[in-house]
């Protein structure tokens, strides 16, 4: 197929039709806004359903009860509507329903502001409602890789009875890059045996559920879905490294951040500098392993995050201490510059190249 | 012997968690008997909130969802939206429905979804063990309420039914209560009409039941019974809001 | 070849389609492209800019901080973003709204009366491409026919029709270009 100019939120509902999701469920908030928007007006071409919800609270509940129902479904949001979405987030990371939930992320804390920023990033990572749960955890860096994962998120998500979270930000959200459909690779999914479909007097009631009263079950459930998550580490890790066997220094950054760091790094080639880059695409499950390959000579290794260091601490859990762990980041939308990482990494170097 | 009276098949043979003299068990019945009579058990998806009926999803036999508290009109939504042509309805208590989950039930009726709600109103939050609800009456104890509930501080009870057959999108909208074998026929003929409404595609319904709590009340069974008809009736007026009739 | 650019002006002015049409173009021609706009409460009526990025490489940062180029609509625009031209950037001047003349010696500068030659032309809102057509002039970044291809995939189908005047409008600024640097020779 030919490749067509898409803003990043509208690729995001083109991506999500073309995986076979025709249900979302939103609500209007900057900077994602023109993914509701192209929802409802695709999907009814589609005989699909798009509802804007009276707030994320309920929208994410009617992802609940529509994932429940055994459909692909989908929603999103920016940052404040992301946090009110974190009680549902748990209900059906604990009934092990699958969707897919995009945020798009805004500056914070509180109302914050509406430019892009990385700081949502333990939010995602670490479980923003209660309970010992794991979302997969996507971040694109480009509008096509944006497209890609939307695309085999929702398989994840099937495969694994999990949600699945794409962690994008006003930025990609709002640009526009070349982007192609291709045909995805088909994952061989389970049957949703599972879903509330209606017994029609064949089989016993399906019960979509997280409520455990005996702790006996739920600590076994937890097991179980313990034992899920680690699979997914196991399986599911996606990263992208550019020369950290032969680097100096090592930048780690995400999603569009990841571009700047690239942009940076030509330039500190062309003056003679050995810059290397580990991009994670999933952040959970997090590519740890990638880091045993650095150069065990490294000078360090440098995050940079459009936050106050929130990635770093995955970071240095991967480094083991090994090398130095330094940070640069920029935060209230405020989008880090190719010179503000070139500077930081040449006082890493401290005047030696 | 001919079978003059069983159990409906709406319901599960697990035994109920309800306390002695609680008036959700006569409602469970009513609500099975309603999808088993009108044909709907076996394309049936409920919807149980937070609150006592919060393990409602273990005694009503078809498939069901466990909502968080108050969503359950959401949930119900999801799934309506996504399989049409299901029977789906949301069982629902006063502190889930008329505090905590407001706007989704405000919306879900807004928006005509096709979905039917029972409501349990007895005036308190029983599972967490008798706090004051929204619904509490002036004067009434509660444990959050110790010497009463103060209408200065914290308002007069919110009447759902009332507020509800306000909206165009809410279809059918009946208080009514299960004190007396006469009530109890009542309800279950408010309850077969409440459901008629979603299945002939008329839009939103809901049916208020006015329920005893004796645990948290402090009172007899049969004294709560009492209790409920001399102060919630004079408050929660019983009767018929709204019918697809009046509307169109 | 990389060009970094930033077109700037009032929210209306058609910034943000002129952008896309150059995207769209550099698409169509195989090269790597992004576009980036400004959003938020500032392009309610405000100054709105985007950054565009036309380049043989694969697109890295797409925020342009540091332009080979700068379009700037009107005045808020130029003492935004002239200093943001890199040393032998361009800059091009809507001169029907600005009358100020640029403080950059080290860079060139373009000075179009976008406005009054999209009054000539009938129809105001073609001032964005009298810009777009200076622009393509003075840097060959795409071809005109590549701009005019992406033109309905911007505005719709339903917009054909305007086509020829947004050709009219390209080819105007051109000339402007092309008689601005006859009388600097």
């Amino acid at each position: 197929m030919a490749k067509v100019l898409m803003k990043g939120n509208e690729a995001i509902g083109a991506a999500a039709i073309k995986a076979g999701c025709k249900y979302f469920f939103g609500y209007p908030i900057t900077p994602q806004s023109e993914l509701p928007e192209y929802m409802a007006r695709e999907l009814p071409k589609v005989g699909g359903v798009f509802l804007q919800a009276e707030s994320e609270i309920a929208a994410i509940n009617m992802v609940y009860g529509a994932a429940g129902a055994g459909v692909r479904v989908m929603t999103s949001s920016s940052s404040p509507g992301i946090s009110l979405k974190q009680e549902g987030i748990s209900y059906i990371a604990g009934a092990e329903l699958p969707c897919v939930i995009v945020n798009i992320m805004r500056g914070g804390p509180g109302l914050g502001s509406i430019q892009p920023s990385q700081t949502d990033y333990f939010q995602a990572t670490r479980g923003g409602g209660n309970g010992d749960y794991r979302l997969v955890v996507l971040a694109p860096a480009n509008v096509q890789e944006l497209v890609d994962l939307i695309i085999e998120g929702f398989d994840i998500a099937d495969q694994y009875r999990n949600p699945v979270m794409i962690l994008g930000d006003g930025m990609i959200g709002q640009m526009m890059e070349p982007v192609e459909f291709r045909e995805p690779k088909r994952r061989d999914l389970p049957e949703k045996d599972w879903a509330t479909t209606g017994t029609q007097g064949k089989r016993k009631p399906n019960i979509i559920n997280s409520l455990y009263l005996q702790p006996e079950e739920l600590e076994e459930h937890n097991k179980r879905l313990q034992a899920k998550y680690k699979a997914i580490m196991e399986n599911e890790v996606k990263v992208e490294s550019y020369n950290i066997e032969d680097a100096d220094v090592v930048i780690a950054a995400y999603g569009t951040t990841s571009r700047i760091a690239r942009t940076a790094i030509s330039q500190l080639e062309e003056e003679g500098y050995k810059v290397g880059l580990i991009r994670p695409i999933t952040l959970w499950p997090y590519p740890y392993d990638e880091f045993e390959k650095i150069n065990p000579n490294c000078k360090g290794i440098l995050t940079v995050e459009m936050n106050t260091g929130q990635m770093l601490d995955d970071v240095k859990i991967a480094v083991k201490g090994k090398h130095p762990v330094y940070f640069y980041g920029r935060t209230g939308g405020m989008v880090p510059t190719p010179n503000e990482i070139i500077e930081k990494v040449k006082e890493i170097y401290g005047g030696e190249k | 012997m001919a079978i003059v009276f069983k159990k409906t098949r709406g319901l599960t043979d697990v035994p109920t968690h309800y306390c002695p003299g609680c008036t959700h068990g006569i409602i469970h019945r009513l609500v099975g008997e309603a999808l088993e009579e009108l044909g709907v058990l076996d394309n049936a998806i409920g919807v149980a909130p937070v609150g006592c009926s919060v393990l409602a999803y273990k005694y009503f036999n078809c498939d069901m969802h466990e909502a968080a508290h108050g969503r359950a009109p959401a949930v119900a939504t999801g799934i309506k939206r996504v399989r049409p042509d299901n029977f789906v309805f949301t069982y629902q208590g006063d502190g889930d429905l008329a505090s905590i989950g407001t706007a989704e039930i405000v919306h879900a009726a807004h928006r005509g979804e096709k979905i039917s709600t029972i409501f349990v109103n007895n005036a308190i939050y029983g599972m967490t063990g008798g706090q004051m609800a929204p619904t509490t009456l002036v004067g009434q104890k509660a444990t959050t309420a110790p010497y009463g509930r103060d209408e200065a501080h914290c308002g007069k009870p919110i009447r759902m039914s009332e507020l509800l057959a306000t909206i165009d999108g809410a279809k059918f909208v009946e208080r009514v209560t299960v004190t007396s074998p006469a009530h109890v026929r009542k309800a279950k003929k408010a309850i077969m009409e409440c459901f008629k409404v979603q299945i002939e595609g008329k839009g939103f319904g809901i049916v208020e039941v006015l329920s005893t709590c004796p645990t948290n009340w402090g009172y007899t069974p049969e004294e709560s019974l009492r209790w409920l008809e001399e102060n919630m009736i004079p408050y929660y007026p019983l009767g018929n809001f709204k019918r697809p009739e009046e509307v169109e | 070849m990389e060009e970094r650019i930033i077109i700037a002006g009032f929210g209306g002015q058609g910034v943000m389609a002129m952008g896309q049409l150059l995207t769209y173009a550099g698409m169509i021609e195989g090269k790597h492209v992004s576009w980036l706009p400004s959003y938020g409460p500032e392009m309610r009526g405000g100054t709105a800019n985007c950054s565009v990025i036309v380049s043989s490489e694969p697109v890295g940062s797409p925020v342009v901080v540091n332009s080979t180029t700068a379009i700037v609509m009107n005045k808020p625009s130029l003492d935004k973003f002239e200093p943001s031209v890199n040393k032998g950037g361009r800059l091009f001047i809507n001169s029907s709204l600005i009358e100020q003349k640029s403080k950059r010696d080290d860079i060139e500068v373009y000075y179009i009366s976008a406005n009054e030659i999209a009054d000539e032309l009938g129809n105001m809102r073609v001032a964005n491409m009298v810009m777009l057509g200076a622009y393509l002039e003075a840097t060959k970044t795409v071809d005109v026919e590549s701009v005019l291809e992406g033109f309905t995939k911007v505005f719709g189908e339903n917009r054909a029709h305007l086509i020829p005047i947004n050709k009219e409008a390209l080819e105007r600024g051109a000339q402007a270009v092309r008689e601005q640097m006859k009388a600097n020779v």
